[in-house]
């Protein structure tokens, strides 16, 4: 029964966003804006599959995303495919980079996962900001097409792209969490030894996560050249992604599926209205103050003090 | 063909390079080598030093490695005071893998964000003396500017190992790096050492801001750069080996130098990364490491 509930909710949900509101929300800003949360969604959901299920730090978000980022560069330099084949393309390079920095450090303590990650993120702006063919270190203008293949404007397209992928990512949570999967990541986060002693794989199913993760925060990035139309790399890498993947998940909470979501839902509104309102610096400190006072005061966040609240133990 | 005084003047920054190195790392050595703490926002503590440095010598003309010197104090106490949370909010409930790394993280942004909005994100760049020479030895010329800091980094490091080798205090340091519940056992309080190590490799930190800034200008977001490489020499020297962190520090400096010298020195945060994960890959331990 909770598993047709979802899946309800989550049609509900497209049709509302994805259908209605292209056609009666006349204002472009909210889609810019309902874009940016829907990223932020993605973001956070990918961040938790390894971060809340596992108990891996990925410190690199904002490497993976732009990852993606900049394999759509590249492809529209090449030869301009479809949004899907982009799409694709940014999952499978995050994905793969995520595989290869997962083999190489997480046999070792979950601490130097987390260092690699944040060096990664250095080493891949270098080699963006040195590679001419996606614009190097100056950034790279990308021409939108002329005409949206749906709805009037290009904007609301994106937004439903995105909400399509937001919808992609959390159905893939989901169903990790629920699968044998879930469990075996669940104990490798909770006793990776014991889960080790006791027949888990640890090994593959870490990769199989950060793999996963990756490919997400690939995806998430890859229609975002066309969002902004010009990509720099100090755009592309800014740490904010990396830090509101973190807090958003830490705030939501990190042992369901509803914790990201919501996370990135309360963080990602907050943040586009803070932008408007106060200036973008206070906007950040504001996320950093949060994200420190959630992780010392409320460690399961707000979905963790929801169940406390009303007195269902925390699913771990 | 190699030219033999490019190679040679490489080398040479390198090795000035690598004792820097091994100044803004000495902290990272002692509180995630002895302490196992690990503080990805040791570099923003950095950037805060020269910050600081940059305060007084703008203001009152002191010579800035004086100013970062004069600030240590100042700095052991913000590091007692965030050991002390760290301390109540994650060592003490045992949840310190995930969420005291979170916490690093958030801290790391907080203070970047601070000094954002204090002096905005333009360069900032101190005056001193030693600031513009260069020491001629034959072929070789060796800026001021790299050789003071490098003099300063090595006292530092002298300094510090003497500090934990023969003080009561170093080696209490020392045996809780080693087996903190024996030293429980043995009635003594742990977190008190802990706490003043910690204190400790932030006070370094005032002092290698101070060093940070004499060599080139600083932006509030620089700290990020060198994430990678304090933890790159804190693995290499091994954990918590004082004389390893010099050792580490210089093989890093000299690598980036030569990369710099002969790639672009658009290539050289890439070294860093390179030799953490080799280091990794081949000996977790380090070079010095038990």
């Amino acid at each position: 029964m909770r598993h047709t509930g979802f899946w309800l909710g989550v049609l509900a949900v497209a049709a509302l966003l994805g259908v209605v509101a292209p056609y009666t929300i006349a204002n472009e800003y909210y889609f810019f804006a309902g874009y940016v949360v829907l990223q932020f969604v993605v973001l956070a959901t990918a961040w938790n599959i390894l971060g809340g299920y596992t108990g891996y730090v990925n410190f690199g978000s904002a490497a993976f995303f732009a990852v993606g980022a900049y394999s759509t560069v590249a492809l529209i330099n090449a030869f301009d495919p479809p949004m899907i084949v982009l799409i694709l393309a940014g999952a499978l390079a995050s994905g793969l980079i995520g595989l290869a920095t997962g083999y190489l450090t997480l046999r070792l303590r979950g601490v130097y996962f987390a260092i690699a990650t944040l060096a990664l993120a250095i080493v891949l702006e270098t080699v963006i900001a040195n590679w001419d063919y996606v614009g190097g270190a100056g950034g790279a203008f990308v021409l939108r097409p002329k005409e949206s293949p749906v709805f009037d404007k290009y904007i609301q397209y994106l937004f439903v792209v995105m909400l399509g992928l937001a919808i992609v990512a959390v159905a893939i949570a989901r169903t990790i969490e629920v699968s044998r999967l879930g469990r075996g990541l669940a104990a490798i986060r909770d006793d990776e030894e014991a889960a080790a002693g006791a027949g888990v794989p640890t090994l593959r199913l870490k990769l199989l996560a950060t793999t996963i993760s990756g490919a997400l925060m690939g995806a998430a990035g890859a229609p975002y050249p066309y969002y902004v139309t010009y990509v720099d790399p100090a755009s592309a890498f800014n740490l904010s992604y990396a830090v509101n993947a973190v807090a958003m998940p830490m705030i939501g909470g990190t042992f369901t599926w509803l914790g990201p979501v919501v996370g990135a839902l309360l963080l990602g509104t907050l943040q586009q209205v803070a932008t408007v309102t106060i200036s973008s610096e206070l906007n950040l400190l504001m996320v950093g103050l949060v994200l420190v006072a959630f992780v010392i005061l409320a460690p399961d966040g707000i979905v963790g003090l929801f169940r406390k609240l009303f007195g269902r133990a925390p699913r771990r | 063909m190699l030219n033999a005084e490019l190679l040679l003047n490489a080398l040479a920054s390198g090795l000035l390079l690598g004792g820097f190195y091994a100044a803004i790392s000495l902290g990272m050595t002692i509180v995630f080598g002895q302490l196992d703490i690990v503080n990805i926002a040791h570099p923003a503590f950095i950037i805060v030093g020269s910050y600081a440095a940059y305060a007084l010598n703008d203001s009152l003309g002191l010579d800035p490695l004086l100013a970062g010197l004069l600030f240590t104090p100042v700095f052991f106490a913000a590091g007692v005071v965030v050991y002390r949370v760290y301390h109540a909010a994650f060592e003490a409930r045992g949840a310190e893998a995930l969420r005291g790394l979170v916490f690093f993280f958030g801290l790391l942004f907080i203070i970047e964000v601070l000094i954002t909005l204090t002096f905005g994100v333009d360069y900032r760049l101190v005056d001193a003396v030693y600031i513009g020479g260069a020491l001629k030895l034959g072929p070789v010329g060796l800026p001021w500017r790299m050789v003071v800091p490098f003099l300063v980094a090595l006292a530092m490091t002298l300094g510090l190992h003497l500090f934990f080798k023969h003080s009561f205090m170093g080696r209490a340091v020392m045996a809780v790096a080693q087996d903190p519940v024996a030293l429980q056992l043995m009635g003594a309080k742990p977190v008190r050492i802990k706490q003043f190590a910690f204190g400790i490799a932030i006070a370094t930190a005032a002092l290698a801001g101070a060093m940070l800034i004499v060599i080139g200008p600083v932006e509030p977001s620089m700290g990020r750069l060198y994430i990678g490489r304090v933890f790159a020499i804190a693995v290499l020297a091994g954990m918590g080996s004082i004389p390893g962190t010099l050792v580490a520090a210089i093989i890093l400096g000299v690598a980036e130098s030569l990369t710099a010298t002969f790639y672009g020195p658009s290539w050289a945060p890439a070294v860093a990364f390179g030799i953490l994960l080799v280091t990794l890959a081949v000996r977790p331990a380090g070079l010095f490491g038990r």
